[in-house]
């Protein structure tokens, strides 16, 4: 192809203000010094973080969608590991359907999930504890470890692990020294994927979010949709870092581009 | 651990993927049949729910001036972030898969890393800089392009430029699935035989690229149809989409059934979408590339 005229890169200079402008103003504004949203005219000041660091209301909400990332994502990946095997492995009837099951979160939208939850929890009167949340993320980010699961068990050849048994090893050993090794990293991105979607989700979880569970991202609507206040920009900006401090790693690790383009594959 | 050495299909895949699918169907199945019957009960204020069943809910849905004008706007919205999603999208892809390796991924990075940042801390940037008092706004009067405020927060504009800005990145990731597959050269061909490089975009690229295009439109499409925390911010309370309209109904007023029915809409509406539009793409291109 050829190389980029003098209008192309001016078209890709305004895409690029585009998608980070709102990203810059939320973090300019963080480090006001004034008690309203402004940007830091004199000097940079970190009132806001202090605020934030006082703050138990967010800082609760941090720890339990911490939590409930760590829980989802991890059970999540326990329920895809065999079951990316079956699909990738085994032509059985029915295999399309399971995986279609399996992935159709995707296309169902996030407000008839929460709407769904919601309406299940009033009748079994199970709403309101962590675990209840929890299951309820595992059924949103499940989808997302088994794409990365499955990419990496689909095309995994047998022969080590089939030497492996001949030579005596249980099949746990075999797929455990043998099979997990070579699936590690699509494991670890689908796991660190179903994390940060757990860790954002917020649609699904305003519907069963009560006051004892109420997530950093539940917090955050709850504020926005009162008063948009500097604080809440120090929190987007944790935010903000922390999400690029993980995509660093996850780039290191696994590869963006796949986690984010080579996933549907 | 089942007998996944078995190479003969037998219990093993059931065995395997038993736990997701147990837990799927006891809390992705389940809810959803029991959304579905409670969208066909009815609702009174005195009783809360009435355990009777009809279509009720649904025809005060399609009779009620106040539903049609949010599905449509809802459709409507969708449809305008779906075209400035392509425009936009479709160039920049381009652009950077033009650019040098190093720079390649720097900006692959750049434009899809939003992606993972929360949605809701996106629309934030855009609700401070969509406001009155806001930075778009401070800039137009201090170049003197207006001299009043222009409103963009509560705005349908203000909506659709703010989950264009969330759902470009699947634009660029669909166009970019199929850029790769693309055979650079055909380009070079093409200018080498005369043609401008307008024809050469629009005979030779974009045809090649439409597949990705489409999915993209779908995908933009459905999850614009379906957002809820971009418009419920940038939009606030008074304009409804239909995902803000359901959370009404079920926070607000608490007519579920009422609610239910809506969220049965919209989940009907994006499958027909998603699916629909999926097999129609696969068609017609079948045509073209076999």
């Amino acid at each position: 192809m050829h190389k980029n005229g003098f209008f192309s890169l001016l078209f890709h200079a305004l895409f690029v203000i585009f998608i980070v402008a709102p990203l810059v103003v939320v973090m300019a504004m963080a480090f006001t010094s004034k008690g309203y949203l402004s940007l830091p005219t004199n000097g940079l000041s970190l009132r806001w973080f202090r605020a934030l660091a006082d703050n138990h209301e967010m800082l609760d909400a941090f720890g339990l969608s911490i939590k409930l990332g760590l829980a989802s994502a991890t059970i999540a990946a326990l329920l895809a590991i065999p079951a990316a095997l079956a699909i990738s492995r085994y032509d059985f009837p029915g295999r399309g359907a399971v995986t279609g099951f399996l992935l159709s979160p995707l296309m169902i939208p996030s407000v008839v999930l929460g709407i769904a939850f919601l309406r299940f929890f009033s009748l079994a009167q199970i709403g309101g504890s962590f675990w209840a949340l929890t299951l309820t993320h595992v059924i949103v980010v499940l989808p997302y470890a088994l794409r990365l699961t499955l990419a990496s068990t689909i095309g995994l050849e047998r022969d080590i692990e089939h030497a492996a048994l001949s030579l005596g090893a249980s099949r746990w050993t075999a797929f455990y020294r043998v099979v997990l090794p070579r699936i590690r990293t699509g494991v670890v991105g689908g796991w660190m994927l179903a994390f940060i979607q757990s860790f954002d989700e917020l649609t699904m979880t305003v519907f069963v979010a009560t006051p004892g569970t109420t997530t950093l991202p539940v917090a955050m609507y709850n504020q926005i949709s009162q008063t948009i206040d500097p604080l809440i920009t120090a929190v987007s900006t944790v935010l903000i870092v922390g999400t690029l401090l993980l995509m660093l790693i996850l780039d290191r690790m696994v590869g963006l581009d796949r986690v984010l383009i080579g996933e549907g594959k | 651990m089942a007998r996944y050495d078995a190479e003969r299909v037998g219990v093993a895949p059931w065995l395997l993927s038993g736990p997701a699918l147990l837990v799927f169907i006891a809390l992705l199945l389940a809810p959803l049949l029991l959304t579905a019957v409670l969208s066909l009960n009815l609702f009174s204020d005195t009783d809360g729910v009435v355990p009777s069943y009809s279509l009720g809910n649904y025809l005060e849905v399609f009779r009620d001036d106040y539903f049609h004008e949010i599905f449509l706007r809802t459709g409507g919205m969708a449809l305008a972030v779906t075209v400035l999603c392509v425009l936009l999208g479709i160039p920049e892809t381009i652009i950077i898969a033009r650019m040098a390796p190093r720079w390649r991924s720097l900006f692959l990075l750049v434009v899809l890393g939003p992606l993972l940042i929360s949605v809701v801390v996106r629309t934030l940037g855009w609700a401070i800089l969509l406001g009155n008092n806001g930075l778009i706004n401070d800039a137009l009067q201090a170049l003197g392009i207006t001299e009043q405020p222009v409103k963009m927060l509560f705005t349908q504009v203000g909506v659709v430029i703010a989950l264009t800005h969330v759902l470009v990145p699947f634009m660029v990731i669909a166009v970019w699935a199929t850029l790769q597959r693309l055979d650079l050269q055909v380009e070079w061909a093409g200018l080498s035989l005369g043609a401008s490089r307008l024809t050469v975009f629009r005979r030779i690229i974009l045809p090649q690229i439409m597949p990705g295009v489409l999915s993209g439109s779908i995908i933009v499409f459905a999850l614009a149809a379906s957002a809820f925390a971009t418009p419920a911010i940038i939009g606030g309370r008074r304009l409804k989409v239909v995902a803000t309209a359901a959370y009404d109904e079920f926070l607000g007023t608490l007519n579920w059934p009422l609610g239910a029915a809506i969220a049965m809409l919209l989940l009907l509406a994006n499958l027909i979408i998603i699916l629909g539009c999926s097999k129609l793409a696969e068609r017609r291109f079948k045509q073209v590339f076999e």
